[in-house]
């Protein structure tokens, strides 16, 4: 009888823990008991399933997606593109990726921001695609200007877009965010910092990707999305496998 | 040195911030841009079952309720199966059992309506009590956390729950268990989450 593969477990050493004091929000938001770790059960390892006809095609072009006919938001425009892998370096096809930023200028389309960077009339600032059956995904929008935010006084978030992945079960789900080459703000981050591991923080790091480019037109950067990988199915006689 | 392993690694978490709503709920941030928002409708017109509401606040370490949390829902149908091709059997048309539910800006208070979900495999034979798998991302949670709701209706199921019965501090399992009541004729569970401090709710790691 096949009995379906468990997800490795998550390497908290890689990831952000709950307490980041020069984080300040999340002192009074962080849980002081020790997470109860459960062994996958079909509730872990079932999600939520998307298709085509839960979006639109537009949604994917954050350039256009919210201005009005003939116009674009403004700023410097960019491809956003890459492939969402497993552990196991297997595509991850046909799932559901959600961004959201802030405008070249370093505001968000949000009742609660009141940087006084103006709103731009044509950018919403949010977008979502499907990935391909190779795991691909492309966005086109603007790189996102960096703004200040109150933890320090003088604190200022590096150019960055959220970004929310699903994968095929409720135990893949993540939210990250992307950060783009060359950023002098991403080592001062005390957000980026909360990552306890350079690697994992150069992994969140976009590269330009000349290659991507559309000459004359948009520049691009690349950013590969890794989620939790599985063991292989197996067979109930056959417990060790993988 | 050993060889090396292949394998690739997880993508680090970042919190989803204070405009999470503009990404994942744009109606809520204050602006009209997708045809259909998702996750508003958890089990659709066809569902059997008992129809419910569940209502809760989420409150941080000094008790203050939190009014920028953004939860997501995974549950069974009233047969107990997922909608997913792994989840044990078939779901009604338009039953996706997954939502998305976001806080109301000035109280931190949430609710969202679906149906109570029946008992669902659990490992090695055994079975689930009825429960929802719940994520919650907001600023100031640098990784989402996972926790899961129960139903004080369900006394025996949650007695023999092998999930409710791995922590080992049984006066922590109360704070999975939602309340049931009526209300102008609707059935209503409140389930408050204590992210921090003296009746903190138990989270997960899954």
């Amino acid at each position: 009888m096949l009995k379906p593969g468990e997800y490795h477990q998550r390497d908290r050493d890689r990831q952000p823990p709950a307490l980041t004091p020069d984080y300040k929000t999340s002192v009074s938001r962080s849980p002081q008991y020790a997470l109860i770790s459960l062994e996958n059960t079909v509730s872990e390892i079932t999600g939520p399933v998307f298709g085509q006809t839960d979006i639109d095609p537009l949604d994917k072009d954050l350039l256009h997606n919210y201005a009005k006919p003939g116009e674009s938001a403004i700023g410097e425009r960019i491809i956003l593109h890459g492939r969402v892998l497993d552990e196991n370096a297997r595509p991850v096809p046909n799932t559901l990726i959600e961004i959201w930023q802030a405008n070249a200028g370093g505001r968000y389309r949000h009742r609660k921001d009141t940087y006084l960077a103006p709103i731009d009339p044509n950018f919403g600032g949010c977008g979502r695609t499907l990935t391909d059956e190779e795991g691909y995904y492309h966005f086109r929008t603007v790189k996102p200007g960096a703004y200040p935010w109150r933890n320090r006084v003088n604190n200022w978030r590096p150019a960055h877009v959220h970004v929310s992945i699903f994968g095929s079960a409720f135990c893949q789900r993540l939210i990250t965010q992307c950060y783009f080459e060359g950023d002098p703000l991403i080592p001062i981050c005390p957000i980026v910092n909360t990552i306890p591991d350079p690697d994992a923080i150069a992994q969140l790091t976009a590269k330009l990707d000349l290659n991507a480019t559309i000459p004359l037109d948009t520049i691009a950067y690349r950013f590969d999305i890794v989620l939790r990988g599985r063991r292989s199915t197996l067979f109930e006689n056959r417990l060790e496998g993988n | 040195m050993p060889q090396e392993l292949s394998y690739l690694k997880e993508s680090a978490s970042q919190t989803a911030g204070p405009y999470v709503h503009i990404g994942l709920a744009p109606g809520a941030a204050g602006f009209d841009i997708y045809e259909h928002e998702l996750g508003w409708d958890i089990a659709g017109p066809n569902a059997k079952g008992e129809r419910i509401r569940i209502e809760g606040a989420v409150t941080d370490g000094m008790g203050s309720p939190i009014k920028d949390v953004l939860l997501e829902v995974w549950q069974a149908n009233a047969d107990g199966n997922f909608a997913h091709p792994e989840g044990g059997g078939p779901v009604e048309d338009g039953f996706r059992g997954w939502g998305r539910v976001i806080t109301d800006f000035e109280t931190g208070e949430w609710g969202f309506d679906t149906i109570k979900p029946g008992p669902c495999p659990g490992r090695n034979g055994g079975v689930q009590a009825p429960h929802l798998s719940l994520w919650l991302v907001s600023r100031g949670i640098n990784i989402g956390l996972n926790t899961r709701m129960y139903f004080d209706d369900e006394t025996d199921a949650n007695a023999k729950d092998p999930v409710l019965n791995l922590i080992e501090w049984e006066r922590r399992r109360a704070t999975l268990i939602a309340k049931r009541r009526e209300r102008d004729g609707k059935i209503v569970y409140r389930f408050d989450i204590k992210l921090q401090g003296e009746g903190e709710t138990v989270f997960f790691d899954i």
